[in-house]
């Protein structure tokens, strides 16, 4: 792609980001930010790529600890934001917490 | 494997960039946010099985195996984390996810000579950097494995200058020569600087920072997707760049700071006040029994919950004790100070997992005007939020903060567990204020003792 075509893109995004969070309450702002956190995960693509091109053991393990580090900030982000968010509505859920844990 | 062609893998990018906007759009509203974040994960998982069919990828197995121990042990720190420390697991998640990134700036250099793309993959390792190391430091500031005061030092400033100066020297180097000593030498000085960009933080304004990390890693990431040629990445990166950008404005503004002078008010040396000394004044305290009369004979009672509460495991038997003094005719509300707990939101989060009704928790600019009316404001396991050393203290490292107005109420009782100051570490005046009582011990059991009490009158 050349780099035109991706400034457009980056720049078209920055406003597309901008608005979308534009009107958030601040009882949301933890969720939001815990949401967006788990989005830029997506690193793990890239990762995934360089993984998938090394072929020295070197850059192989540099990669894969990559994959590593991406994935828990993917997969943990959307399972953190997604319990709290289940708390917003879990009525009647209270005794499913532990008291002395 | 290569099954899918480029017009249909960048189809299916494209579908989980617009899966990601969506899901932050979902996340903007109370009805739609559960979904939205299972719109963004849905995304994430179509953007991880495009590139496997479409990329022509070695070492399978090894990456299968990798994600798998990624999941592992990420999934259940995530599912199992008390929600009073899930601020420090987002920072954290936030720290590594910057790494990543860096790595893969860092193997991705001895394939490209283009100095354009060489800069992204500066910009990325340097960024990444800064966010692993900021990340790491607040996580353990929030987990206070380290001292959540300012971390400040003689030379400070000059110190984080000269190492910026040497990441920016390192950069052009790296541009110039496409050496890989020289990228490592480029993270070690981000890391450098992340930490020394977070260490003299004070408490209160972590959340901020990590707001703000959040978005250094967004656009860390937007700049990988620069130097893959992944539009995924940088259409993604670059939306949590901006958005977080935003949520970290909004957040600052509900604390009355700018981001500047979080980041930079220690350097100027203006938070000295942090550091008084838990005087040896008297202040009245009480006793359960009092505090249900109190409470028992009131006609309006605000209870403002802070991050004691949650700490202590409160939150169900505040709940209960509201219950209780609604079931004897009292109007009671709960005042959600912004930033009480550790992120803002955080203490709506809690309250909700107690099943307080939306409808109790009243916002800062809602009830604040109504603690004039109030006869008894209930503090439990809070201090900062309600400290009026950020209204009178312009030396203090909370000036500016907007505050509950309890000391508006006719009486004003603490449940707190000692005399030790807030997480901003600053005595609180409103403590031996004559309108004042105190109730010391766990909040948890405070609260249940009270309950009790109020239950026998």
């Amino acid at each position: 792609m050349d780099g035109m075509s991706l400034l457009t893109i980056t720049v078209l995004a920055v406003f597309v980001g901008f608005e979308v969070v534009s009107k958030v309450s601040s009882t949301l702002h933890t969720p939001l930010m815990s949401g967006a956190n788990a989005i830029h995960g997506i690193i793990l693509v890239g990762a995934i790529i360089v993984a998938g091109q090394a072929a020295d053991p070197w850059v192989l393990a540099v990669a894969l600890l990559a994959v590593v580090l991406a994935t828990a900030n993917l997969v943990g982000g959307f399972v953190v934001t997604d319990r709290m968010l289940h708390m917003f509505h879990g009525r009647k859920e209270a005794t499913r917490k532990g008291e002395g844990k | 494997m290569t099954l899918l062609s480029p017009v249909w893998t960048a189809l299916l990018y494209l579908a989980a960039a617009v899966f990601f906007i969506l899901a932050l759009r979902g996340l903007s509203s109370p009805r739609t946010a559960r979904r939205g974040n299972l719109v963004g994960a849905f995304g994430a998982l179509l953007a991880v099985v495009t590139v496997f069919l479409s990329a022509r990828l070695e070492n399978i197995p090894w990456i299968i195996a990798a994600i798998a121990v990624g999941t592992a042990v990420a999934a259940p720190v995530a599912r199992r984390v008390k929600m009073t420390q899930m601020p420090q697991l987002v920072a954290l998640f936030n720290g590594v996810g910057g790494g990543a990134a860096a790595l893969v700036a860092l193997l991705e250099l001895s394939h490209n000579a283009d100095p354009w793309t060489r800069l992204a993959i500066v910009f990325t390792l340097l960024v990444g950097a800064v966010s692993f190391a900021g990340s790491g430091v607040t996580f353990a500031k929030l987990q206070e494995l380290i001292t959540t005061r300012p971390v400040v030092f003689p030379g400070l400033p000059v110190v984080m200058a000269a190492v910026l100066l040497a990441a920016v020297g390192t950069a052009v180097a790296v541009v110039l020569t496409g050496s890989l000593a020289l990228a490592v030498l480029l993270m070690v000085l981000g890391l450098a600087a992340g930490a020394l960009l977070v260490l003299p933080v004070g408490g209160a304004d972590v959340p901020i920072v990590i707001s703000l990390l959040n978005a250094f890693t967004g656009l860390a990431v937007a700049a990988s997707g620069v130097v893959l040629g992944n539009v995924l990445l940088v259409v993604a990166g670059t939306l949590v760049g901006a958005s977080g950008t935003i949520l970290t404005r909004a957040m600052a503004a509900a604390m009355g700071r700018s981001v500047a002078g979080i980041l930079f008010g220690a350097f100027r040396g203006g938070s000295t006040a942090g550091s008084t000394a838990v005087s040896e004044r008297p202040v009245r305290s009480s006793s359960p029994e009092d505090v249900a009369v109190l409470l028992g004979y009131a006609q309006r009672v605000i209870i403002v919950p802070g991050y004691g509460l949650a700490v202590a495991q409160g939150q169900h038997t505040a709940a209960e004790l509201a219950l209780a003094l609604e079931a004897r005719g009292i109007e009671v509300d709960f005042a959600i100070h912004p930033v009480a707990g550790r992120m803002p939101g955080h203490m709506n989060v809690l309250l909700a997992e107690a099943n307080v009704p939306y409808e109790s928790l009243k916002e800062m600019g809602e009830i604040n005007s109504e603690f004039r009316t109030a006869d008894v404001a209930l503090v439990v396991g809070a201090n900062d939020v309600v400290n009026p050393a950020a209204k009178t203290s312009s030396g203090s490292p909370i000036y500016g903060m907007p505050i509950l107005e309890v000391a508006d109420a006719r009486q004003v009782i603490f449940l707190k567990r000692s005399m030790r100051p807030g997480f901003a570490g600053i005595e609180n005046e409103l403590l031996y204020e004559p309108q004042t009582s105190l109730l010391f011990g766990d909040a948890k059991e405070s609260l249940a003792k009270v309950l009790g009490a109020v239950k026998a009158l």
